[in-house]
């Protein structure tokens, strides 16, 4: 018998006395139904074996369990903790190292922090009564057995998240991490995760508008799909996952429960991949996005009637979870018969409905008064509801099923106070090779024929190239509030119509640098979503992370995911931007090998009018290009040292966050002052690729001198062109404000230095990037170069 | 007195609030229906607007032609009431048989969002009169740029029907440069012979408020050629 999810939990049900262990439960229970495994046949059967280590949970989690309950628990409450003390929902590896981003936090940072992290997600006042929720979150072990539902209810399920506080979603993003381009399973990979996410997000009507995508051969086993959701939502309209009020009913409404995603939470998402292994795949969830959609809209008339006292969706561990996170954070209560869930296929067992993570579900706490108004209301949207059971003031969750108590726990046993581990950690030794294996050994080129090939090589390499190809699946237009999307720097939504107040949002994660230095690389990866909500005019005010690692079983994993966590928090505390939720996702490895460490991060600005926005390319003729920011010799860990000499090693580039503020802050002058035609981040790929996606972006082309540049900064072309420092933006700015820009950058005292010239073209010939004494790349080139990498391997759509 | 245009709100209607907004910034009086009822509330206009009404798994605009609402709308429009059907409405009016055709999955395969380059080849309906006139770089013709977004977009019909389609003019949108979908005679949107029903699978609905709108060689996003589609329904509905 195969240690499958489903049959996991198909034997934890026929663990119970008188059942006849036969593998399949679902046959058995049509003829016979097993006894069921009640709270008083356990207290009298102490000794019966359980199959904890099938559910995921080690020997001494078993004997703590047995403890706190002073029995062995029934095969419902082994379910439960199972999945809820199970690395994905309990983060027993991660807590104590996320402490710090709660105490690592001054006053200004928890100033606008209306719910911060614990929550569903977080909730940032915007501004004009406004707020902001947003949370990015990993779906990336679904993703790998089955790239289509994987992707498709990563997405499903950080909207529930968002629904889930109250507020109306109003945008999504991925963050996507494929294999190697050429290897052949990436394409499957590929193609069922954007058909996913873009089957998904547009049913639901959310605009996409960014995200990232790299590939890399570290990925190739452990693909990556995170996915971002932000909703707004006025002041007063937040909702929190409790249940208070004894008396109060608490409801299940949404999809009806099936078998699909059966410990996803602790089989699937808490354990590494192993190539010999049996399939994961019955504990993958399958999605129905317009159950999804209509469940929205719902949620929203039901928020907006006054109609549900707490809420919470269902998503890792299904009503195990729901039923004991809302307990724990209410007045910890509840009562509920498992009878009344309404089932897809009724032959499902306790267990198994107890641990399903089948989607499109929520959970609400209604008061009795209000309860006939909450069925008309769930009625009108045909959306099938269920009253489970009600609020207690027990401080006991207690779940009957037949006719007996199957589950008799204190909630926070299972929800909160789960196991905590405080993990070896071990300074990985290859790490000091890899920081003395520079990039300043790497060739050069030696000619400017040799510098455009490079530059052509790397805007059409996998991760540099443009991912339209990706993007053009995706509704970026619904809602009609888009002010900026891919492939601009960041995103940004209008959140008022009348007075024009918008938030925008990028994430950012460069693997590469975190496996050089975790520490530096997340502060990196901070560093360049902040420079990218920047560069649109906004201003940075909060944080959402997911951290991808490989086992935390490795003590060399746990000593970088140790290093991630301080340098990102150490960095929001400089910054005083404050993390305000997210998500750890462990075990990204097949075998031995783990992932390079991608914490990816996401940074919120706001913007008091978005029609003060700027673009990330030209688009007028004859504005001067500037550069902001030092060009130093910081090529260890960049684009061109992996993608012209397949070379990882040396240090990634320094991170100067105090910098970083004063150029945040200038870039938000020069927006309100409508100095700026446009600003451009620089990053992987250095000023090169910088200047090639500012051409692109509009079609019109630039003339570019470097020289001065060269000399103030004492670096040679190749450093020019390719270095990754940070900090750095090129913006182009009219002619008649040339003055007032130079005032504002010397005014705060930033680098700054005019490196070009917007150029058309002459009448009828094509624009071009003009790197002068250099070299010339077409506008056609450029594009083609750019354009054409990911259909030559995905196959082609309309361009 | 403002012209008031009905708005059809299914479960999966995605792109209501947009049209809504198009409607107000011409200066008529959106009004929200509801699919589940025969309630047309006396609307002067009606369009049904782009989303996926109930999930659309079987094919698009299937089950919505049979709903309540739309009964009544295939009674309006029988006695000439504008009605404007964008995308899974343009596949709604297609399923009603209030047009002719059908729109069938993509030919490549997946959904596609992109500014979409159109000719307006008819500027005598309901719906496009706004367009006749207009600045154009082609003679005798006006060329637009709106969102496409679909993933069932490819029209199709029987080769009598597109001779007549195009025989008689009823072929009112055109894509131009590319064929994003597959679409026969690269139509992209038609209408009914008396002129007051019409659909297409581009979304004029996105392309109406500067700044939120498809790129254009002046400014990031500041295409509204969309617009005319609307202002033509209420010029067409008041009193002269």
């Amino acid at each position: 018998m195969s240690d499958t999810a489903e049959t996991a939990a198909a034997s934890a049900a026929s663990a119970a006395p008188g059942a006849t262990g036969a593998p399949d439960a679902h046959a058995e229970s049509a003829v016979a139904r097993p006894a069921v495994d009640s709270v008083a046949v356990a207290t009298a059967t102490p000794e019966k074996e359980q199959p904890y280590a099938a559910l995921g949970l080690k020997p001494d989690e078993y004997a703590r369990i047995r403890e706190i309950l002073g029995r062995r628990p029934t095969s419902g409450e082994l379910a439960m903790y199972s999945v809820m003390w199970s690395e994905h929902c309990s983060y027993k590896s991660s807590k104590i190292y996320l402490r710090q981003f709660g105490s690592k936090t001054t006053e200004k940072m928890r100033k606008n922090l209306m719910v911060g992290i614990g929550e569903n997600a977080g909730v940032v006042d915007v501004g004009e009564g406004w707020a902001v929720t947003f949370k990015v979150e990993s779906h990336n072990h679904p993703s790998y057995i089955e790239p289509f539902q994987g992707a498709a209810t990563g997405v499903g399920g950080i909207v529930r998240d968002i629904i889930s506080m109250g507020a109306r979603p109003v945008a999504v993003m991925d963050q996507l991490r494929f294999g190697d381009i050429d290897n052949a399973d990436t394409a499957r990979v590929v193609h069922g995760v954007v058909g996913g996410i873009s089957f998904y997000a547009n049913c639901l009507g959310l605009p996409n508008i960014g995200g990232e995508t790299y590939f890399d051969s570290v990925y190739q086993g452990n693909p990556l799909v995170n996915a971002l959701a932000v909703g707004v939502l006025r002041h007063e309209d937040i909702h929190l996952a409790n249940a208070s009020g004894a008396g109060n009913k608490v409801v299940l409404f949404g999809a009806r429960t099936g078998g699909d995603g059966i410990g996803g939470a602790s089989i699937l998402a808490s354990d590494t991949f192993d190539a010999k292994g049996p399939t994961k795949r019955p504990a993958v969830q399958v999605g129905d996005p317009f159950a999804e959609k209509v469940l929205i809209e719902c949620c929203l008339e039901l928020f907006r009637e006054k109609l549900v006292e707490g809420i919470q969706d269902l998503g890792a561990a299904g009503i195990s979870c729901a039923t004991s996170e809302l307990a724990s954070n209410g007045d910890g209560g509840m009562y509920i018969e498992l009878d009344r869930v309404l089932l897809r296929d009724p032959s499902l067992n306790a267990e198994e409905i107890l641990m399903s993570e089948s989607q499109e579900r929520m959970m609400a706490v209604v008061q009795p008064s209000k309860l006939e108004a909450f069925l008309a209301v769930v009625a009108k949207w045909d959306v099938e509801t269920s009253v489970l059971g009600e609020v207690t003031d027990t401080g006991r969750l207690i779940i009957d099923w037949r006719g007996e108590q199957i589950v008799n726990v204190e909630p926070r046993t299972v929800a909160v106070d789960g196991p905590v581990y405080d993990r070896p950690v071990e300074y990985p030794a290859w790490i000091d090779r890899l920081h003395e294996d520079n990039a300043l050994t790497l060739p050069r080129a030696s000619d400017p024929e040799e510098l455009r090939r490079q530059v052509l090589a790397l805007l059409g390499s996998a991760n540099l190239a443009s991912k339209s190809w990706i993007t053009d699946q995706y509704d970026r237009y619904v809602m009609g509030n888009t002010a900026l999307s891919f492939p601009d720097d960041g995103g940004m939504i209008r959140v008022d119509e009348e007075s024009g107040l918008g938030f925008a949002i990028a994430t950012d994660a460069n693997g590469r640098y975190c496996q050089l230095d975790p520490y530096f690389g997340a502060q990196l990866a901070l560093a360049e979503a902040y420079r990218n909500v920047a560069v649109t005019g906004a201003v940075p005010v909060a944080v959402t992370d997911c951290l991808n690692f490989g086992s935390p079983e490795n003590p060399e994993v746990m000593w970088q995911f140790s290093q991630a966590v301080a340098g990102l928090s150490d960095a929001c505390l400089e910054l005083e931007i404050p993390v305000t939720g997210g998500n750890v996702s462990f075990y990204n490895q097949t075998g031995s090998a783990p992932i390079h460490p991608t914490p990816v991060v996401g940074v919120l600005g706001v913007i008091d009018d978005v029609a003060r926005r700027v673009p990330s390319g030209w688009q007028d003729e004859g504005n001067n290009i500037y550069l902001l920011g030092i060009t130093r010799e910081e090529l260890d860990g960049s684009a061109w040292a992996g993608t012209v000499h397949d070379h990882l090693g040396g240090r990634p580039p320094v991170v100067d966050l105090a910098g970083e503020a004063t150029l945040a802050g200038l870039l938000h002058a020069g927006a309100m002052q409508s100095l700026l035609a446009s600003a451009h981040d620089l990053s992987d790929g250095g000023l090169a690729e910088a200047l090639a996606e500012a051409v692109l972006r509009f079609g019109v082309g630039a003339r570019v001198w470097l020289d001065e540049m060269m000399l103030r900064d004492g670096v040679d072309i190749t450093t020019a062109l390719f270095s990754e420092s940070t900090g750095r933006v090129i913006v182009s700015v009219p002619r008649e404000d040339d003055v007032k820009f130079m005032g504002l950058c010397e005014g705060r005292d930033y680098p700054v230095l005019r490196i070009g010239v917007t150029d058309r073209g002459a009448e009828g010939a094509d624009a071009a990037l003009d790197i002068q004494g250099q070299f010339r790349i077409g506008l056609a080139e450029l594009h083609q170069a750019h354009r054409g990498t990911l259909p030559a391997r995905f196959g082609t759509a309309p361009a | 007195m403002a012209v008031r245009v009905g708005i059809v709100t299914f479960p999966g209607s995605l792109d209501d609030r947009d049209a809504a907004r198009a409607v107000r910034l011409v200066g008529g009086t959106p009004v929200p229906l509801w699919h589940g009822t025969h309630d047309l509330d006396g609307v002067d206009a009606i369009i049904l607007p782009g989303g996926f009404s109930y999930g659309d798994y079987l094919r698009a605009g299937a089950i919505a032609s049979l709903s309540p609402i739309m009964s009544e709308v295939i009674s309006a429009a029988s006695t000439g009431m504008p009605v404007l059907g964008i995308c899974n409405g343009f596949q709604m009016l297609a399923e009603a048989h209030l047009l002719p055709g059908g729109l069938i999955r993509n030919d490549h395969g997946t959904f596609v969002c992109r500014d979409q380059r159109l000719r307006v080849e008819n500027t005598t309906t309901a719906w496009t009169s706004a367009y006749a006139g207009a600045v154009s770089s082609v003679a005798g013709a006006t060329e637009i740029t709106i969102p496409l977004k679909n993933g069932e977009g490819g029209f199709i019909a029987s080769a009598d029907t597109i001779a007549r389609l195009e025989g008689e003019g009823h072929v009112v949108f055109r894509y131009l440069d590319v064929n994003p979908n597959g679409s026969m005679n690269d139509i992209a949107g038609i209408t009914n012979a008396r002129g007051n029903v019409v659909g297409l699978m581009p979304h004029p609905e996105h392309a109406v408020e500067p700044g939120f709108g498809p790129d254009t060689t002046d400014a990031m996003r500041s295409g509204t050629d969309g617009l005319p589609l609307f202002a033509s329904a209420l010029t067409a509905l008041l009193p002269a």
